[in-house]
């Protein structure tokens, strides 16, 4: 009946080694007031330089959006007061933001859709308050913090596109993975190094107006993004229902009680009175630079699931797991070079067994110690017949725990499968010797008995023996 | 351009300026005068002109991301009216209103 | 009555009120006088006049001394003297000093001390010149008479009823009374010029971004200007070279090659066009005043410049644009002082929103509060493009009309005020009024073309006069070449405020070598 309209703003800091306008650093958790001068403090006579890296950064972000690089761009103030805001202006882009005007492809329940980016700007973040008593509300005073005062930060405004709680989900994850892959930013929620603020509106299905936009706060997680806009769609669905109509305001996330609460109404929309800012000369980003930063883009996520699908004929589902990261997906066809047998064979392990172990230890792809070439090596020894798939999967743990490599593995723990005729021959005729009676069943014509004799070798062997030989082997023998 | 109390009030609040009501009338009335110099920039003919932000012709003015030494915490905590360790405190801050 | 300066210094009084850098500097460097006797003769001076004239918001006198005799045991052990080694200069109240108080003549920045110096504070001390102290102003730069200041009005040397103008009044009082060598001011409207002309000094205004503006306490940014403040021509191209340049913590300074500006003083303007604005006359231009500048025209064609009538009919409009301009800068740039890092900070509130209020509105006197107001006013978003934006394009035919000009010109000269230095009280009941006085010096803000004032008579009472010239963007040498070879051509630059009339002590705070 109805349908949701949803848009999403999400500012990431930036992953420079220097604030936007000053030179000090950026590092996360340092003591307070330990990364501030006389430009981020906002103290008389301080000026601001622009940090080159972070308009590079926009470019490359711009470009990732595939969003047109603006040529004349500039800054200029907000002004508005906060006591985390050292200079009662925050300077960002307001009328000529990097990027403008591009789109990113989303994936939701097996159907492509596609939601476009209004646009991309920088500017800097304000420092950070903490409350006595933990929350705004009820502290008798507050203390300022402004190490963060002045870090880069890229606001990436979507067109309200979004028409599910899911897709929201997904867009933001696509978002994440985009930035991910080009550098620019950690993107962690809980360091604050990835923040959104969505809109929502519904209408009926069909319609082409837009509904009263409620804004929510306060998300924390994208799953939390997710839920209280599936929490919203409900809510204004029954106001609209029950013949009320949406209020325009901010709803605040509760995460413990799973709702959305009203903030206190704004009384008058603040001006901001929006000015170029005087202390920055303009920006003209050429075509030439933007060529040039065009050269420092990776293959993209989407690009590199499609790749991944046509030249290594992966399903879509191995194709999106191994690029979910540059590194893992950077880490499969290293893999997949050593190797040099099916991609499809490295992609099950990875997904698998890898991606397996990595949860079960909370590890990253970066800290895995296995290589690629290690990971290669053990598929060519299964190949090879040194060691069976099963006895692969122990190997493969002790490669992950210890980061040996698989032929040390084998040797030290002995694990070289048995392929050897006359030894498997030998241990065959032991096994037979010692169930007559299975032996006899078989002879006389239940064959699925053989399993038994397989593993009563196999058992003897401990897993060491090639089972395709064992049972030809069995057969053979039983048959006589 | 006649600038009104209301008007110098509603601007004190967004410039977080206090005002007493003397000086609220009062500079409504020195504003109104001051106005009539600003009002004749509406006689220019600027039809063709750019805004002018600054008297200036440099672009892409950049510094590199390199990091330099911060102020000492104790030197940037130096003139603060309040402060609780290596904090600036403030009263408490209320909601937006 | 006019002193005459001395020809040779050996052995003869020094003339504080008299005293150029350019002849002190080599008198140090020869060892003629130690620095220490120069630096305690000057706040000698400071302690016998300042109570009368009050140039100064705070002396450094203990720090000078101690300064003065580091340079002394320097200069015993045969090191090199430094370019400024010894000179005792005074630094207008709102140009950071490092460990020095820094008020900016308010309330709210009254208990304010800065950990950084300002790059032209830096670069003077590196040079060998001596911080003697922060000099008076009105109230963050707001004003052109030094009665806006929230400390105490300046007087005039020459006049004691009179103001010494605006805004740097305390920087142009502290160097015609001998209280300081040189001085720097800042210039946002005219703040260097106008006092510059009423106290009788030398004072310039630089082409936008010459002089960094780091460490200067923002009024209006696209502006804001520091410049010296000197008794000579010569001095005033030394000070210039000593804290002009780039610099990488500014991002609108000029990253050009500098001349060395002493070598542009070659007293010939032969075939200099020099281009009057007729506009410049229309105004409320004095009677006394328009027949100094008259007679400055005679000697400047006397002197083989050719003087032309030029049209800038955008000129009429520059102070609205510069009023609208000024106060929408201002009113950001002033908005960090909130009482939460620094400054004055209010009590009986209980929550940051009203705290930030009441700071700002005890903080801050009339005039700056006038202006937030007015400038909030400009930019909020149904004015914007009426005012604002009104006001950019204004300054871009401003801009324009100069281009065009000095296309036909080398130089402009026009007075620098329609009036010689007003009595105090007599303009501070209309804000308006105030205003009115910026009128000639505004139009270079504007456009970022440099201007300088220098004496060019003096009104039946007595008082100054001023000359102003101004030149294009970056421009600097056709400006000191035209106001050395006036000058150098006149006497108006060794006349002498008459000071024992108010102290006891002798005017020329004699001090033997």
């Amino acid at each position: 009946m109805f349908e949701p309209v949803i848009g999403i703003e999400v500012h990431v800091q930036l992953k420079t080694e220097s604030k936007l306008f000053c030179p000090c650093s950026t590092r996360f958790d340092a003591p307070p007031n330990s990364n501030t001068c006389p430009v981020c403090l906002g103290l008389p006579g301080a000026l601001p330089v622009l940090n080159k890296k972070a308009i590079e950064y926009g470019i490359k972000t711009s470009l990732a959006l595939n969003c047109r690089v603006t040529e004349s761009s500039r800054f200029d103030r907000k002004n508005y007061f906060y006591p985390d805001l050292s200079k009662n202006y925050q300077i960002t882009q307001n009328a000529f933001p990097i990027g403008a005007d591009g789109y990113i492809d989303v994936v939701v329940d097996g159907t492509e859709r596609r939601v476009r980016i209004k646009r991309v700007h920088l500017e800097e973040d304000a420092g950070k308050s903490v409350h006595e008593g933990g929350t705004i509300t009820g502290a008798a005073y507050s203390l300022e913090d402004y190490n963060r005062a002045g870090v880069p930060l890229l606001e990436i405004v979507s067109e309200p596109d979004i028409r599910s709680p899911k897709e929201a989900y997904e867009y933001l994850l696509m978002l994440r993975r985009i930035l991910l892959y080009l550098g620019v930013s950690d993107c962690k929620m809980e360091e604050g190094s990835l923040r959104c603020d969505v809109n929502i509106s519904i209408r009926p299905k069909g319609s082409d107006k837009f509904g009263t936009q409620v804004e929510l706060k306060n998300l924390n997680s994208f799953r939390a993004v997710e839920r209280s806009l599936e929490y919203e769609v409900r809510r204004q669905s029954d106001v609209v229902a029950n013949g009320g109509e949406v209020v325009r305001e901010t709803r605040h996330w509760d995460e413990a009680s799973q709702v959305t609460v009203s903030m206190r109404l704004k009384e008058r929309a603040e001006d901001y009175r929006y000015f170029p800012e005087p202390d920055l000369p303009k920006l003209k980003i050429e075509k030439a630079w933007v060529e040039e930063v065009k050269t420092t883009l990776p293959e993209l996520p989407g690009a590199r699931r499609m790749r991944f699908i046509s030249d290594y004929e992966l399903p879509q589902y191995d194709a999106a797991l191994l690029t979910d990261t540059r590194e893992l997906a950077d880490y499969f066809e290293a893999a997949v070079r050593e190797y040099d047998g099916s991609a499809k064979t490295v992609s099950n392990w990875i997904m698998g067994e890898l991606l397996r172990l990595m949860n079960a230890t909370g590890t990253e792809i970066g800290e895995v110690k296995v290589s690629p070439g290690d990971l290669a090596d053990m598929l060519k020894m299964i190949d090879k017949g040194t060691i069976s798939g099963k006895i692969a999967k122990t190997v493969f743990e002790e490669m992950f725990a210890e980061g040996k490599s698989p032929e040390v593995i084998v040797k030290e723990k002995g694990l070289v499968q048995i392929a050897d005729e006359d030894e498997l021959l030998r241990i065959v005729d032991q096994v037979i010797g010692e169930n007559q009676e299975v032996a006899d069943e078989i002879k006389a014509g239940k064959d699925k008995a053989i399993g038994f004799l397989v593993g009563q070798v196999m058992k003897l062997t401990r897993g060491r023996a090639n089972p395709k030989m064992v049972n030809e082997l069995l057969r053979q023998r039983l048959s006589q | 351009m006649s600038i009104t109390k209301e008007d110098v009030e509603r601007m004190s609040i967004l410039a977080r300026l206090e005002l007493s009501e003397d000086e609220q009338s009062l500079f409504a009335e020195q504003l109104s005068e001051i106005s009539r110099i600003i009002d004749s920039l509406a006689e220019v003919d600027t039809e063709d002109m750019d805004e002018m932000i600054f008297p200036s012709e440099l672009g892409n003015v950049f510094r590199e991301d390199t990091v330099l030494p911060s102020a000492d915490p104790e030197e940037a905590l130096s003139n603060a009216p309040d402060r609780e360790d290596r904090f600036f405190k403030v009263p408490r801050i209320l909601e937006v209103d | 009555m006019v002193r005459e300066a001395a020809e040779d210094r050996r052995g003869t009084p020094l003339r504080l009120n008299e005293l150029k850098a350019h002849e002190l500097l080599p008198m140090i460097r020869r060892k003629e006088v130690s620095v220490e006797e120069v630096v305690a003769a000057i706040l000698h001076r400071i302690s016998a006049i300042d109570s009368k004239i009050r140039a100064y918001i705070t002396v450094a006198g203990e720090e000078a001394l101690k300064k003065a005799k580091e340079a002394d045991a320097r200069l015993a052990g045969g090191e090199p003297a430094r370019p400024l080694e010894g000179l005792p200069v005074a630094i207008k109240d709102n140009i950071c000093t490092q460990g020095l108080r820094t008020t900016a003549a308010s309330r709210f920045l009254e208990g304010f001390t800065p950990f950084y110096d300002a790059t032209v504070v830096e670069r003077l001390k590196d040079k060998g010149a001596i911080i003697i102290g922060k000099t008076n102003l009105d109230e963050f730069a707001m004003g052109s008479s030094t009665e806006n200041s929230a400390m105490f009005p300046t007087r005039n040397p020459w006049d004691l009823k009179r103001v010494p103008g605006g805004s740097s009044g305390g920087s142009a009082a502290s160097v015609i009374a001998g209280e300081a060598v040189c001085a720097l001011g800042s210039d946002t409207g005219g703040s260097i010029r106008q006092p510059a002309s009423f106290c009788g000094i030398v004072g310039l205004k630089p082409s936008y971004g010459l002089v960094s503006r780091y460490g200067l306490i923002g009024y209006a940014s696209s502006m804001d200007h520091i410049g010296p403040m000197t008794r000579d021509v010569r001095d005033c191209a030394l000070i210039l070279g000593a804290i002009a340049g780039y610099d990488s913590k500014d991002s609108q300074s000029y990253p050009g090659e500098l001349p060395d500006y002493t070598e542009c003083l070659v007293p010939d303007i032969k075939g200099m066009k020099v281009g009057v604005p007729k506009e410049y006359l229309d105004e409320g231009l004095s009677g006394t005043v328009r027949d100094a500048f008259m007679k400055a025209l005679d000697k400047l064609e006397e002197l083989g410049a050719k003087v032309v009538e030029v049209s800038m009919p955008s000129l009429k409009h520059s102070l609205a644009a510069y009023y609208v301009i000024s106060s929408a800068e201002a009113s950001s740039n002033l908005a960090r002082f909130d009482g939460v890092r620094y400054g004055y900070r209010a009590t009986g509130s209980d929550d940051s929103m009203t705290m930030m209020a009441m700071s700002r509105g005890e903080g801050f006197g009339p005039e700056v509060k006038r202006r937030i107001v007015l400038g909030t006013y400009v930019l909020s978003a149904e004015n914007y493009d009426k005012y604002f934006g009104e006001a950019l394009r204004v300054r871009s035919l401003v801009t324009r009309d100069f281009r065009e000009v000095f296309e036909v010109c080398d130089c402009l000269v026009g007075p620098t005020s329609p009036t010689v230095a007003f009595e105090a009280g007599e303009k501070t009941r209309d804000p308006l009024e105030m205003y009115l006085s910026d009128v000639y010096t505004v139009p270079p803000n504007l456009a970022g073309i440099p201007g300088v004032s220098i004496p060019c008579g003096f009104d039946e009472e007595g008082m100054p006069i001023g000359l102003q010239i101004m030149a294009r963007q970056y421009n600097e040498e056709a400006l000191l070449r035209a106001a050395y070879a006036f000058e150098q051509a006149t006497e108006f630059h060794k006349r002498n405020p008459e000071i024992e009339k108010y102290t006891k002590e002798p005017a020329g705070g004699e001090m033997s070598v």
